[in-house]
């Protein structure tokens, strides 16, 4: 990285020599208030504190520890962990940035970073938001307003209609000009909803009347727009920049084709196979749209590339810092939170178009807490283990937790960005790939895995990037041979576990004796261990014989022949499992954590369970598979409680039910009987996984 | 590898002095004859230890081993591997005994005794194995229980017994039951170490019939298992016999009883696996050691520099054939550093200062017959560790005092039982291996059995007897053949062997470590290349108690 910023440095002395400043940052923001949370708060407060400014946090109930409050120089509680109650309470956040005397609030992603209202009471308040003028937002959040603009401003956008009329003949000939397939949307739509494609002339009826049933149901109105319907295109979007001088200048693309849930995980910049010219009248026509609605700050405008024709549409425009930044400051040798604090403040742009240069590729990758396998599902809990490669010379790691802290329910399951820069596509695709197996997570479930095998699918490999990439490569990105478990994984998962074992069982305290290293040693006999694990639902038996030399074993995996095997441990950013199996040396990542001990090497996690002792199952304490108690199956916000204590209930009926990533969960009776006892809970309150919720009176025995 | 890193670090240390100890000790010539031939012969010996080893340590007969494991018991020494630290070394004591001393085989006597670490710290483990006759206690089962107690007094060693016994085996009652040493001593020994404040802990993993209810019930902290442990002084037979009482054993004295009604045992445990995670948290809340003073020992302890399987070639299998005990020092202490005592002075006994594992070890090894010199010098440096509180370490390799006109004329006798009174009175840890011969007062002078060594062990080739079976033979024979001669018959070459061979032959077989460790003379065999670990864990095991100051009696001067 040090290289990028020497390349910046470069330039802004060659700027700064022929500029004259118009404004000055300190003189005008001397403190900033950063209305977010997570990694994007550490990420603005971390650039603050490089310009000497004051950085002022502000966090909710969940947030107490986090890392962004640790981080500033004052922080400021809000409220309870609900975003309503907490990051999205304008009042209160304006409210402490008097108290703080903090003379512009930086509104990250999300939150209230295009709230309409809250920047037009920032501006009445005389605070600066750093983001770009009220009407700007306004304009760029209605679809059918930006569009209009756009058109105007000669920035090519998509065919359609946005018209007025909504008569059935006025939309079905209206789709007849446009063609088909054809998109059907909500015009008050968004996240997918109200939203149906029309292949054909036949389906339009039955798929128009779904669409506006759906809006109706979800935005209480159902006015439509048509819109051509581009099959699997690609999503590039150009960052730009104005400043309130009239300037406004672009810093490439990035492209963030691959989707899941309509949502980014990888990204990159620049994006892959396009032509300079294409990639110069993308950068145009996204410049004559920030000039268009008087725009200023940081923007990206995002548009529809067809796969093949390579021909461009506007889809919107976003009046904010995107999560994907760091790619465009990575192959720019920018920091664009300095440019908006900087054009926040009056200043200019630091640089002229000609003088902005775009050198290597840069990718990110999200790190969430989600669940591939299952449909993307996101995960919250504690981050019971987190070990994240080591920042270095191009590789960015964007977080805001730490090892212990919890992915809350309340927000964004993203754990961190890994943001990796190479000279050419294929090195940062390399050192991206090399980078994600050096994750070890324990206590929820990532996609880190799932980013593997993206990174290194053929068709990702070759650049060949579109919105339905994940489906269309499904075989490829969740292989079988995920599921099955290699004789070497097995051993590492044994001898790792006995070595790792052997470490902890001293206990450290005044008593050391004296230190007769131990080695499973027996008298004139050999050490024979079984250990049973489980990887899934399969069961892997694995025997160990301890051999004379040191470090040394003979192991069989489900009574397969023995094999000779040495292992040792060694911490190093977390611990590795150097082994030799069979003249096969490898060094993987290696973690346990409770009955999980986990392997990690180029293909990623791979997670094997030990069994539950009986006697844990049967009588633990907070015992799960109890017949005596309902709990919550995963962290959550309890929506409602169905019964009362005294309340008969048969099995299966339904008891409580808990929120959790929008998903309901309905927790049923798991027998018949009568309820002893109610958790004092009420709607909202939050429940973590395995809280009892409700319990039944104990049966009678027989 | 590792040998080229051995190579070039003994390269570096020859003849150097640092850590206030020379580095000893040479490297074989491994192309020599004799050095191949007693390689292969201790290879075999070893091998032989091995196999024996492994037959005694699968238990009792195929049918019992079905029959226990059927029941969802874990087989003797894996309760053990479960109940030890993960990586754990467990040093078993006398694997071997009963060996070859009933009719019916009786495999490590039906007990196992054990040191191993149980949440960092040494425990002293005794369990039955009821593979073997149903855990019975013969008279050599009964010997070796109290021989590990003893060891768990004077080390002072938390107890855990994991009971699995049908109690004395009836037919030798005689042998089991009445005497000072016999079964009843088990209960004196709990209660006395109790109240010397080393904690007993018991495991009921199966019957504890009569005597054997007392090892729970005098117990400080007692475990039991469900549908499998009984405790009762008279089983549902003997009730009925006694009393017309018809009852099942398990509401005679199972688990649900001794728990919830009796108090006799206090954890209620599902299974085998439950009830040694029991015994584990039991001893995690000892607070034990917390009296001690903290005794921080270097972590990082230099193996010796020279390959200690070099053993085989250089001590080999035939007694007779001498070998420098400082190879054999050399390979079994730090560093291979040793700081020679009186280098000069009484040259068949070698004295010195060492280190193992980082703990300091007076080392006394025998280079040849005791001479008066000799004796003198091993007496003054047992008074050196004594008052400096360094444990001793013994190799046997001895033949004897030196014997002869000029020998007693030079004060052999009050030499040599001055080194008896210094070993005798040495109160400090102790630890004796026979890398060779133990004959006569050699055996006393270098701290045989008698002289309550800490821990006491003999290499697979070691012979222990009065006098050498061919010494033993002669002096029979000069007695017949006086005695024929003085009845006027003639003494012929046939009759000299006929008196000699019997002798000969039974000192043979009663000098070997099988027949010694059978009967629990010794705390077991090991292998050569196994001596600085065992010695290793025992010093381990002992320095658990404090170190005692020694009073000596009167040297007579």
């Amino acid at each position: 990285m040090n290289k990028l910023w020497q390349f910046q440095c470069f330039q802004i002395t060659r700027r700064s020599s022929h500029v004259e400043r118009k404004a000055d940052i300190k003189r005008n923001i001397n403190k900033v208030l950063i209305a977010n949370r997570g990694e994007i708060a550490c990420r603005v407060m971390r650039t603050a504190k490089k310009l000497g400014i004051q950085t002022v946090a502000v966090y909710s109930d969940a947030d107490k520890h986090a890392m962004h409050v640790e981080m500033a120089d004052k922080a400021y509680h809000i409220g309870p962990s609900p975003t309503a109650l907490s990051y999205l309470n304008a009042e209160k956040i304006l409210e402490v940035a008097k108290r703080s005397k903090s003379q512009a609030i930086h509104p990250g992603y999300g939150f209230l970073s295009e709230n309409v209202e809250f920047c037009e009471r920032c501006a009445n308040e005389g605070v600066i938001f750093v983001g770009p003028p009220t009407s700007a937002i306004r304009d760029m959040g209605i679809k059918s307003t930006s569009k209009a603009i756009m058109a105007n401003a000669g920035v090519p956008i998509v065919k359609g209609y946005h018209g007025e009329g909504q008569s059935f003949d006025r939309l079905l000939s209206e789709a007849k000009r446009i063609g088909f397939p054809l998109m059907i949307k909500a015009v008050r739509g968004g996240g997918g909803k109200g939203m149906r494609i029309a292949m054909t002339e036949a389906e339009f009826e039955t798929q128009l009347e779904s669409a506006k049933r759906e809006s109706l149901k979800s935005f209480g109105d159902d006015n439509m727009l048509l819109e051509q319907y581009i099959t699997d295109p690609r999503h590039v979007e150009v960052q730009v920049f104005a400043d309130m001088h009239g300037n406004a200048v672009h810093l490439f693309e990035r492209d963030c084709s691959v989707q899941r849930r309509h949502q980014k995980i990888i990204e990159e910049a620049p994006a892959p196979g396009l032509s300079e010219e294409t990639r110069r009248s993308l950068g145009e026509a996204a410049v004559r749209a920030a000039k268009a609605v008087g725009y200023v700050g940081a923007g990206t405008v995002e548009f529809i590339l067809h796969r093949q024709t390579h021909e461009f549409h506007f889809m919107e425009m976003n009046t904010r810092l995107q999560v994907e930044h760091p790619i465009t400051e990575m192959i720019t040798g920018t920091d664009l939170v300095e440019w908006q604090l900087r054009i926040a403040s009056g200043e200019p742009l630091p640089f002229t178009q000609e003088e902005i240069l775009r050198k290597g590729h840069a990718v990110e990758c999200r790190i969430y807490a989600e669940e591939p396998r299952a449909g993307f599902l996101p995960r919250a809990g504690t981050l019971h283990r987190l070990t994240q490669p080591v920042a270095e010379e191009n590789v960015r790691i964007e977080t805001g937790v730490r090892q212990g802290q919890e992915v809350s329910v309340h927000y964004d399951p993203m754990i961190a960005k890994l943001v990796v820069w190479g000279q050419d596509r294929n090195e940062a695709l390399a050192k991206t790939r090399r980078k994600l197996s050096e994750y070890q997570v324990a206590g929820l479930e990532t996609n880190v895995n799932f980013l593997l095998r993206l990174s290194g699918a053929n068709a990702f490999v070759s650049g060949d990037v579109h919105t339905a990439f994940i489906p269309q490569h499904e075989a490829e990105l969740f292989p079988e041979s995920d599921l099955e478990l290699t004789e070497e994984k097995a051993v590492q998962a044994a001898l790792g576990y006995i070595i790792k074992s052997q470490l902890e069982s001293s206990p450290n305290d005044t008593w050391k004796g004296i230190s007769v290293t131990p080695t499973s040693w027996r008298s004139n006999y050999q050490l024979q261990k079984k250990i049973n694990l489980k990887f899934g639902e399969k069961d892997v038996r694995v025997a160990v014989k301890f051999e004379a030399a040191p470090n040394s074993y003979s192991v069989s995996v489900n009574d397969g022949q023995w094999l000779s095997a040495e292992a040792f441990l060694t911490s190093q950013n977390g611990l590795r499992l150097i082994t030799k199996v069979n003249d096969k040396t490898s060094n993987v990542g290696f973690l346990t954590y409770d009955r999980e001990i986990h392997v990690y090497d180029e293909n990623g996690q791979t997670v094997l369970h030990l069994p539950v002792p009986k006697y844990e199952s049967k009588v633990g304490a907070g015992d799960s598979l109890s017949s005596d108690s309902a709990s919550s199956p995963t962290p959550g916000v309890l929506e409602k409680i169905l019964v009362t204590a005294g309340d008969k209930v048969v099995k299966s009926q339904p008891l409580f039910v808990v929120i959790a990533m929008k998903m309901e969960y309905v927790v049923r009776s798991p027998r018949d009987g009568v309820i002893s006892t109610v958790a004092d809970l009420k709607q909202g309150d939050a429940v973590g996984k395995g809280a009892v919720v409700v319990s039944l009176q104990e049966e009678l025995s027989q | 590898m590792l040998k080229l890193l051995r190579g070039i670090r003994r390269l570096r240390n020859q003849n150097r002095q640092y850590h206030g100890a020379t580095v000893i000790g040479s490297e074989p010539n491994k192309n020599d004859p004799y050095y191949q031939e007693n390689k292969a012969r201790m290879d075999e010996l070893v091998e032989e230890l091995r196999q024996k080893t492994n037959v005694a340590v699968k238990g009792g007969p195929d049918e019992a081993i079905k029959r226990h494991t059927a029941r969802g018991k874990l087989l003797v020494r894996d309760r053990i591997n479960r109940l030890v630290d993960e990586g754990s070394d467990v040093l078993e004591l006398s694997t071997l005994a009963a060996d070859g001393l009933y009719k019916g085989q009786v495999p490590s006597a039906g007990i196992v005794t054990a040191i191993g670490k149980v949440q960092g710290r040494d425990c002293l483990i005794v369990a039955n194995d009821a593979t073997v006759k149903a855990g019975t206690y013969f008279p050599i089962t009964v010997k070796k229980h109290l021989r590990a107690q003893a060891i768990a007094q004077e080390c002072r060693l938390p107890c855990i017994y994991l009971v699995d016994s049908g109690g004395a085996h009836l037919p030798d009652q005689a042998d089991v039951f009445p005497d000072r040493e016999h079964f009843g001593r088990i209960f004196y020994n709990q209660a006395n170490m109790s109240a010397d404040g080393i904690p007993q802990i018991s495991v009921v993993m199966g019957s504890c019939t009569a005597g054997g209810a007392y090892i729970p019930s005098m117990s400080d902290e007692s475990i039991i298992i469900k549908e499998q442990g009984t405790i009762f002084l008279a089983g549902p037979p003997l009730v009925k016999a006694a009393t017309g009482e018809t009852v099942s054993s398990e509401d005679l004295g199972g688990a649900d009883l001794h728990c919830r009604q009796s108090g006799v045992t206090d954890h209620y445990a599902l299974d085998d696996e439950h009830s040694l995670y029991l015994a584990r948290n039991v001893v995690a809340n000892l607070n034990w050691n917390n009296d001690q003073k903290a005794r921080i020992y270097p972590t990082n302890v230099d193996e010796p520099i020279h390959d200690i399987d070099d053993l085989h070639g250089i001590v080999g299998a035939n007694i007779q054939r001498p070998f420098d005990i400082r190879e054999v020092i050399a390979r079994v202490v730090d560093g291979s550093r040793f700081h020679e005592f009186k280098q000069l002075y009484g040259e068949t006994l070698v004295c010195g200062f060492a280190s193992i594992y980082g703990h300091p070890i007076g080392v006394i090894g025998n280079n040849g017959v005791l001479q008066s010199e000799a004796a003198l010098k091993g007496s003054h440096f047992i008074q050196l560790c004594a008052a400096r509180k360094i444990p001793l370490l013994f190799l046997q390799n001895i033949t004897g005092f030196m014997v002869g006109r000029e020998a007693e004329a030079g004060g052999i006798a009050k030499n040599g039982a001055k080194m008896v009174t210094a070993v005798s009175c040495f109160k400090g840890p102790k630890i004796t291996v026979l890398v060779g011969g133990s004959f006569g007062a050699g055996n006393y002078g270098m701290c045989g059995r008698a002289y309550s060594p800490s821990f006491l062990y003999m290499w697979p080739n070691a012979r222990i007897s009065v006098m050498g079976g061919p010494q033993a033979a002669t002096v029979l024979s000069l007695v017949s053949k006086d005695k024929a001669e003085r009845s006027g018959k003639v003494w012929t070459e046939e009759d000299d062997r006929k008196v000699r061979a019997p002798l000969e032959n039974q000192f043979e077989m009663e000098g070997k470590p099988y027949f010694s460790t059978a009967r629990i003379w010794d705390d077991g065999i090991l292998a050569p290349r196994d001596t600085r670990k065992v010695i290793g864990l025992s010093l381990s095991a002992a320095l658990n108690a404090p170190f005692k100051e020694s009073k000596f009696g009167v040297f007579r001067m």
